[in-house]
């Protein structure tokens, strides 16, 4: 069986993404149902977060192209 | 895997060879010395023509009633200006900033919707490099609307070094503030665009070249399986359909947020 191992490697680099983004937008979720009025504040927050996090993901798959 | 165990049991001795990263790539139209001109380029001209003819035909009359072809320009423009502008940017400061958003907007959200339109599907933003020329754009304006409302050290101490922290701290901070700002969000930017369109197309190209070996070269009971494939694909499709939508309004909110910082007053 043939196949590369960098995209191993991705795979694995997507699940903390995963979680992180996962976790991200369950906070946003439970305090915007608690206090409605927070969502102003929080949006630009919660997208500022969320990019980061999902940046390790990102690189990931860059990583897994270059080979 | 699949594909191999059918395979096997169908006799075949070549096997499936999945679609790779160069059959995403077709060939030029034509080349003036090493400038290639290919059809990605046309469609992003092609988009150009779309979006601004499109809101130019809208905007033709701007009847108090409006039609329903100015109806919905009015619509995009409001989302635009409203949920990504006034909403993000804030009351004050979002007004020079809705042609660059509205803008940026339109344009990715055409450019990837060539993926799902039949005989064209080649979304632009699979190529690397028009989603860099995006990023570059997006990563200029913001650094100088900063630079330019704050001043250059203001603009790098809001950057780099959040406050409330304990000075010693600083040292290990402002690097790690510096690449995840001002180098990591430029490339993500970029990237996060360019990623999704080229691995749904990939995608929806593996299901669909899987089908038609399924049916075309394993024949018999493999045919069958085809089914399968063929359904995956057509979920693929939709669900990219989605991702389109999704990523063009990312985009430019992530730009939106940016700017954001660039504007505001320290935080």
């Amino acid at each position: 069986m043939e196949g590369s191992l960098t995209a191993i490697g991705y795979g694995l680099s997507a699940i903390g993404g995963g979680i992180g983004v996962g976790l991200i937008f369950a906070a946003y979720m439970t305090s915007v149902a608690r206090q409605p009025e927070s969502q102003k504040t929080l949006q630009p927050m919660l997208f500022l977060g969320f990019a980061l996090v999902e940046a390790l993901a990102i690189l990931g798959l860059v990583l897994a192209f270059i080979m | 895997m699949i594909s191999n165990g059918l395979v096997v049991a169908a006799g075949e001795q070549q096997g499936y060879q999945a679609p790779t990263i160069d059959d995403m790539h077709l060939p030029a139209i034509f080349e003036i010395g090493s400038f290639a001109f290919g059809k990605q380029m046309l469609l992003v001209m092609l988009s150009v023509v779309i979006v601004a003819g499109f809101f130019m035909y809208a905007a033709r009359k701007r009847a108090m009633v409006p039609s329903r072809t100015q109806f919905i320009g009015e619509m995009g423009y409001g989302m635009a200006r409203n949920s990504l502008g006034k909403e993000i940017i804030g009351a004050h400061a979002y007004k020079p900033f809705v042609p660059l958003l509205f803008t940026a907007f339109f344009f990715i959200l055409v450019n990837n919707l060539y993926g799902s339109i039949p005989l064209i599907q080649l979304p632009t933003m699979s190529y690397v490099g028009s989603a860099y020329a995006l990023a570059i754009i997006a990563y200029v304006t913001w650094v100088g609307v900063g630079i330019k409302r704050k001043g250059l050290g203001t603009f790098f101490k809001d950057m780099t070094m959040p406050s409330g922290v304990p000075p010693v701290i600083y040292v290990i901070l402002i690097p790690i503030e510096f690449m995840s700002n001002m180098l990591i969000r430029p490339a993500t930017h970029a990237l996060r665009l360019f990623a999704t369109m080229f691995g749904g197309h990939l995608a929806i190209m593996v299901a669909a070249s899987l089908t038609q070996y399924l049916i075309m070269e394993a024949g018999g009971f493999a045919a069958l399986a085809s089914v399968g494939s063929g359904v995956l694909g057509i979920f693929l499709f939709f669900l990219e359909l989605m991702i389109q939508c999704i990523q063009a309004y990312v985009f430019t909110l992530l730009l939106a947020v940016y700017l954001q910082g660039s504007v505001s007053e320290g935080h």
